[in-house]
C-alpha cells in the first residue's frame, strides 16, 4: 500500500520534552496516515513511552505540535484527547481492579455513547451500552469472565482487558504501548490476532519490542533512538537500513 | 503602634517557628511514607502534658529533653505496631488510622488529666522580663522558646545536610518514589523518621504549654491550622512549610492585635448606616475576632489561585 | 440489602427477568421493617433513638457516596448536615410565623437544597484536588464554617443555636407531628426514599464512573472522563443528602447549633461509615444503627465512652478494613456452599475469649480513669456490678490477666476460625 498518498491523521512536528535539564524527546516529526499500522521501535530509554504520554495528554510537551485530523491537541488533558477519538493502552496494566470485567469495559463505553455524567438513568437499561460491552468482551474473548473482578484475572487476561478498554470507546486512532510485553508465545499469538482484528478499520500506532510481532503487523516502522526518529519506512526497508542495523537491530543481535 | 508591631512580629515569628517545628516533622513523614499524620498535633499535645508532668517532678530542663524522647518512643511504637500494619490496606486506611489516633489520644489525655486546663507554668528560672520596650515587658520564656526553635531548625538543617539518614530524607523530598529502593533498612528508617518527627512536635508542645493553655482540646485547636500550613506551603515542601508557618504565625498574631471593626472604620458615613443594617453581624466583628478564620480563608484563596501551594511541586 | 456488586441483577446475556416481588424483595422487606419497628419498640426512648438512627443512616450513606463510592476522604461532611439543618430551621420558623401552606414533611427538601448549594460552592474549591490534599481542604472548610458560624450569630444563633417548633406549620392530612411516633414515620419515609435514591445513583453511568475514579483515576481520564468533574458531582450530591439528613434532625430535635457542623460530628460520620463497611452499599446503614446504639448504651455506662468508640474504630481500621458489612459479605460463599455449620462454632470459640479480653481492657481503662481523674470521688468504682478499689492491686491484676489471657486465646481461636473459613470456602469451590 502506498502510505504517502493518504492524508495524515496524526502528525507530530518538532515535538520536544525535557525533564529538568534532560531532554528525552528531541524534535520528533512523524506523520501517521489514516488506516495504517505504524510501529515504533527503539532501544530501552529511547523515549518511546514518553512519546505516547505526550500524544495522549498524560504529559505536556515542552515544544512542538501534535495534530489529530489537522487540529492541535498538544497540552489538552487526556479526557479531551480521548473524546476526539484517540485512545491508548498502557505498558503496565492499568485497569479498574475492584470492578468486574463487565464493569471495566462498560465504563469505557459510556462517554462515547453519550451517557456522560448522567446520574438519573439506570445503567442496566442502556441497551446501546449493553450491546457494545458484549461486543467488546466477545472480541477480546473475556465474555465468560465478565463477572470476575479485574484484579484477579491472569496477566494475559488483564492485557486483553487493557486492549478492550482502549477500543471500547469508538476511538479510531489507537496507541498500544507494548501490548505483548511479558507474554508467552501462545499468548502473544492470540494478542497479535486480536490487534490485527481491532485495527482493521482504525489507525494503529504501537510500541513493540518483539520484532516478530512488529514485522508481522506493521505497515510502516519508525525507529526512535535517544529521542529522535532516525528512520521511518516499510518493514522490508527498515530491515535493510544500515543506520538502524547499527543503532538498534545490531546491538539487539549482539 | 510601633510597639504593637514589634511585639506582634516577635510573637508571630515565635508562633510561626513553633508551627514549623511541627510542620517540618509532618512534611518529612509525608514525603517519606506518603501518609499525612493527622495525629501530629496530638503528639504535640502529649509533649505539653508530659512536659507538665515531668516539670512537676523533675523540673523544666529534664522535661524539655525527656518529654520529646518519650513521645518519640511512643511515636515509634505507633509506627511499628500500628501504621506499618495498616499500610497494606492502602492510603485511606493509613489516614483513617492516624485520624482514629487523634480520638484515642485525646480521650486518654482526658482520662488521665481531665478536661480542665492543667497548671503548667513558665519555669521560675525563665520567669523574668527579657527586655523592656516602650511601656511593655517581653517575657524571657518566649524569647527562649524562639531561640530553641531556631536552634533546632538550624540543627535539623545540619543533620539533613550531613548525615546518612539526612541524605535519605533529602532524596525522599525530591524524589518521593525512590524510598522503596532503599533496601532492607527502610522499615527502620521509617520508624526513626516517624519518631523524630513526632518528637519535634513534642518539643513544640513543651515550649507552647506554658505560653498557651495546656488542655485536652489543644490538639483539636492546633491540628487544623497545622494542616493548613502544609497545604498552603505545598504538600511535601520543607521550604514551603517554613514560609507558610511564618506567614500564618504573623497573620494570626497581627490580626489578634488589631481591634478594629467595619463599624469603627465606616461608622460615621451614610453608606455605613445602610450597611450596618444589612451586615449587622459582620459589621461589629473586629479583626481580632476573625483571626481564627484567617488561616482557612488563606487556604481557600491559595487553592483557588495556586492549587499546588506556595512551593508545592506535586499534585497528590 | 446486599452488596451492589453481588446483587442479583438481570444478566446482560439472555436470562429472564424475575417477577416484581422477587426483584424488589429487599426493598419490600425494608419498607415493612420501617413500618413495623414501632410495634416492636414502642417506648418513647426507642422511638426517638430509631428516629435518630434513620437520620444517621441517610447521613452515613451520603458520606459513603464520597468515601466508598468515589474514594474521597472528607473530614468536613458535617458542614452540609449542619447547614441543611440551619436552612430548615429558618424556613420552618418563617413558615410558622407567616402561615405558609407548606406541611412539615416537605421541609427536609429545604435542608437538601441548602446542602446541595453549599456542596456545589465548597465542592468547586475542594474537588480541584484529590487524595490527601482533598482531605485537608475539607478539614479546612469544616473549620472555616464552624468558626464563621460563631461570628454570624444572627443566622447561626451563637453557642445555643436556633430552636423551632415543628407543630407550628400547616398540618399534613390532619397529622400535626407532635407525637414522636408521627415524627418517626416522617423520618422513616424520608429514610426509605433517600436509601432508594442513593442506591439508584450507584446504578447510573455516573455511579459506575465514580467507582472507576475510586479504583484508578488516571485511567478514568483516558476513557474520556474528567475526574475532577466526577468528584465535583459526587461531592454536590452527597451534600444534598447530608442536607436532607440535617433537615430531618431539625424536625426531630427542633434545635440546631454550630457544633453540629464541627469536627466531632464529621468524625462521627466517618466512624459510622467505616465501622459499618465502606465497600458495601449497606455498610453505612449497619454502621449508623450500631454506632448510634453504642453511643447510647456506652454514654450511659461510662464517662469516657468516646475512648471505646475510638478504640473500636482503630481496631476496625487495623484488623477489619472491610467493616462489619465486609465480614458479613465474606460469609456469602460459605452460605452458598452450605457450610455455615462448619464455621460458626469456630466463630463462637473466638468470640468468647475476645469478650474476656475486652472486659479485661475495660477494667484497666475504668480503673485508671478512677485512679487519675476521678480520684477526688474516692477510689471506689463499680464495674459489671462488682465493687472495686482503684488503689488496690486487685482490679489492675484482674484487668491485665483477663486482657492478656483473653487476647492470647483469641488470637489462637481466630487462627482456627480463619482456617475453618478457608477450608469451607475451598470445599464449596470443589463441590
Amino acid at each position: 500500500m502506498s502510505a504517502t498518498a493518504k492524508t495524515p491523521i496524526l502528525e507530530l512536528a518538532g515535538l520536544r520534552k525535557s525533564f529538568g535539564r534532560m531532554e528525552i524527546i528531541r524534535g520528533v516529526d512523524l506523520a501517521v496516515v489514516q488506516g495504517e499500522r505504524h510501529a515504533i521501535i527503539g532501544p530501552n530509554g529511547a523515549g518511546k513511552s514518553t512519546l505516547f504520554h505526550l500524544v495522549s495528554g498524560h504529559l505536556r510537551p515542552s515544544a512542538g505540535a501534535i495534530r489529530l485530523r489537522g487540529e492541535s491537541i498538544e497540552g489538552l488533558p487526556p479526557q479531551s484527547i480521548n473524546r476526539r477519538g484517540l485512545s491508548r493502552s498502557f505498558q503496565v496494566t492499568n485497569i479498574f481492579p475492584r470492578l468486574s470485567v463487565w464493569e471495566n469495559v462498560r465504563c469505557a463505553t459510556l462517554w462515547s455513547l453519550g451517557h456522560r455524567y448522567s446520574f438519573w438513568r439506570d445503567v442496566e437499561r442502556l441497551d446501546d451500552v449493553t450491546r457494545r460491552t458484549e461486543e467488546i468482551l466477545t472480541e477480546i474473548d473475556l465474555i465468560d469472565r465478565r463477572r470476575t473482578p479485574a484484579g484477579v484475572l491472569t496477566y494475559g487476561e488483564q492485557r486483553a482487558l487493557e486492549i478492550g478498554l482502549t477500543i471500547a470507546g469508538h476511538a479510531d486512532v489507537l496507541l498500544l504501548d507494548e501490548p505483548t510485553a511479558g507474554m508467552s508465545h501462545a499468548e502473544t499469538e492470540r494478542v497479535v490476532a486480536l490487534i490485527r482484528k481491532v485495527s482493521e478499520k482504525r489507525t494503529l500506532l504501537m510500541i513493540e519490542h518483539d520484532m516478530q510481532v512488529v514485522f508481522d503487523l506493521a505497515d510502516r516502522i519508525s525507529v526512535l533512538v535517544y529521542g529522535e526518529i532516525i528512520a521511518c519506512d516499510t518493514p522490508a526497508r527498515i530491515k535493510a537500513n544500515a543506520a538502524v542495523q547499527q543503532a538498534y537491530l545490531g546491538t539487539e543481535a549482539a | 503602634m510601633l510597639e504593637i508591631i514589634f511585639v506582634s512580629t516577635l510573637n508571630g515569628v515565635l508562633y510561626g517557628m513553633l508551627l514549623f517545628l511541627m510542620a517540618s516533622g509532618l512534611t518529612v513523614i509525608f514525603s517519606m511514607m506518603g501518609v499525612l499524620n493527622l495525629a501530629h498535633a496530638s503528639f504535640y499535645m502529649l509533649g505539653a502534658f508530659f512536659g507538665f508532668e515531668i516539670s512537676r517532678r523533675l523540673g523544666f530542663w529534664p522535661a524539655l529533653v525527656l518529654a520529646p524522647v518519650v513521645v518519640g518512643l511512643i511515636g515509634m511504637a505507633v509506627e511499628r505496631y500500628g501504621l506499618r500494619r495498616v499500610h497494606r490496606h492502602g492510603h485511606v486506611a493509613e489516614l483513617l488510622f492516624t485520624f482514629g489516633l487523634t480520638f484515642v489520644i485525646k480521650e486518654v489525655v482526658e482520662m488521665i488529666w481531665g478536661k480542665l486546663p492543667v497548671d503548667y507554668r513558665v519555669p521560675s528560672g525563665l520567669d523574668f522580663a527579657a527586655f523592656t520596650l516602650f511601656s511593655g515587658n517581653y517575657p524571657a520564656f518566649k524569647l527562649f522558646g524562639l531561640l530553641i526553635s531556631v536552634g533546632i531548625f538550624i540543627g535539623l538543617l545540619m543533620a539533613v545536610r550531613h548525615t546518612r539518614v539526612g541524605l535519605i530524607v533529602q532524596a525522599a523530598l525530591s524524589h518521593p518514589g525512590m524510598v522503596g529502593m532503599l533496601g532492607h533498612n527502610v522499615d527502620r528508617i521509617f520508624m526513626l523518621v516517624f519518631g523524630v518527627g513526632v518528637g519535634l512536635a513534642a518539643v513544640a508542645g513543651v515550649i507552647a504549654g506554658p505560653i498557651l493553655v495546656t488542655q485536652s482540646n489543644m490538639a483539636g485547636l492546633l491540628g487544623p491550622i497545622l494542616f493548613v500550613v502544609v497545604v498552603v506551603g505545598g504538600l511535601g515542601s520543607l521550604g514551603g512549610a517554613l514560609a507558610a508557618s511564618l506567614l500564618i504565625g504573623l497573620v494570626q498574631t497581627f490580626a489578634v492585635a488589631f481591634n478594629v471593626s467595619l463599624a469603627d472604620l465606616f461608622g460615621g458615613t451614610a453608606a455605613g448606616a445602610i450597611l450596618s443594617v444589612w451586615l449587622a453581624d459582620i459589621w461589629r466583628v473586629t479583626v481580632a475576632q476573625i483571626a481564627p478564620i484567617l488561616p482557612y480563608l488563606l487556604l481557600v484563596m491559595i487553592l483557588i489561585f495556586r492549587p499546588r501551594g506556595l512551593m508545592g511541586t506535586r499534585d497528590t | 440489602m446486599t452488596d451492589a456488586r453481588t446483587l442479583p441483577r438481570t444478566d446482560a446475556i439472555g436470562g429472564r427477568r424475575p417477577g416484581f416481588l422477587a426483584r424488589h424483595a429487599v426493598w419490600i422487606a425494608l419498607a415493612l421493617a420501617l413500618l413495623l419497628l414501632p410495634y416492636l419498640f414502642s417506648s418513647r426512648l426507642a422511638l426517638s433513638t430509631m428516629s435518630m438512627m434513620g437520620t444517621m443512616i441517610i447521613f452515613a450513606l451520603s458520606y459513603n457516596m464520597l468515601l466508598g463510592q468515589t474514594g474521597l476522604l472528607s473530614f468536613g461532611h458535617a458542614v452540609f448536615f449542619g447547614l441543611g439543618g440551619f436552612f430548615t430551621v429558618h424556613v420552618l420558623n418563617a413558615a410558622g410565623s407567616g402561615d405558609w401552606p407548606i406541611p412539615l414533611p416537605l421541609f427536609p427538601v429545604v435542608g437538601g437544597l441548602g446542602g446541595l448549594a453549599f456542596g456545589i460552592l465548597f465542592g468547586w474549591v475542594a474537588t480541584k484536588r484529590a487524595g490527601t490534599a482533598f482531605a485537608m481542604i475539607t478539614l479546612g472548610i469544616g473549620e472555616l464554617v464552624v468558626s464563621s458560624a460563631l461570628i454570624l450569630r444572627r443566622f447561626f444563633g451563637g453557642e445555643e443555636g436556633i430552636t423551632t417548633d415543628r407543630t407550628d406549620v400547616m398540618s399534613f392530612f390532619g397529622y400535626g407531628f407532635g407525637p414522636q411516633l408521627q415524627v418517626y414515620y416522617l423520618i422513616a419515609a424520608w429514610c426509605f426514599l433517600s436509601i432508594a435514591a442513593m442506591y439508584a445513583i450507584t446504578r447510573t453511568p455516573f455511579g459506575r464512573i465514580a467507582n472507576a475514579v475510586r479504583d484508578n483515576p488516571q485511567r478514568t481520564a483516558f476513557i474520556g472522563y474528567d475526574t475532577s468533574r466526577v468528584r465535583f458531582i459526587a461531592f454536590s450530591l452527597s451534600g444534598l443528602f447530608a442536607g436532607i439528613a440535617g433537615g430531618l434532625s431539625v424536625v426531630n430535635f427542633e434545635i440546631v447549633n454550630a457544633a453540629q457542623m464541627g469536627a466531632v460530628e464529621s468524625g462521627s460520620v466517618i466512624l459510622m461509615t467505616y465501622i459499618g463497611g465502606v465497600g458495601n452499599f449497606a455498610g453505612p446503614i449497619i454502621g449508623a444503627i450500631l454506632v448510634t446504639w453504642l453511643q447510647l448504651i456506652l454514654s450511659d455506662a461510662t464517662q469516657i465512652w468516646p475512648l471505646y468508640v475510638g478504640l473500636l474504630f482503630i481496631g476496625m481500621v487495623m484488623f477489619v478494613p472491610g467493616g462489619i458489612a465486609g465480614l458479613l459479605a465474606m460469609q456469602a460463599p460459605v452460605m452458598a456452599a452450605r457450610k455455615l455449620h462448619r464455621v460458626v462454632p469456630f466463630y463462637l470459640l473466638a468470640l468468647a475469649p475476645g469478650i474476656v479480653a475486652l472486659v479485661g481492657l475495660s477494667v484497666l481503662i475504668e480503673t485508671s480513669h478512677q485512679f487519675s481523674i476521678r480520684a477526688s470521688y474516692g477510689p471506689q468504682l463499680t464495674l459489671y456490678s462488682i465493687p472495686l478499689d482503684a488503689t488496690s492491686p486487685l482490679p489492675w491484676v484482674a484487668g491485665v490477666v483477663l486482657a492478656v489471657a483473653g487476647g492470647i486465646l483469641f488470637m489462637r481461636a481466630e487462627r482456627l476460625a480463619r482456617d475453618a473459613y478457608h477450608a469451607a470456602v475451598a470445599q464449596g469451590g470443589q463441590g
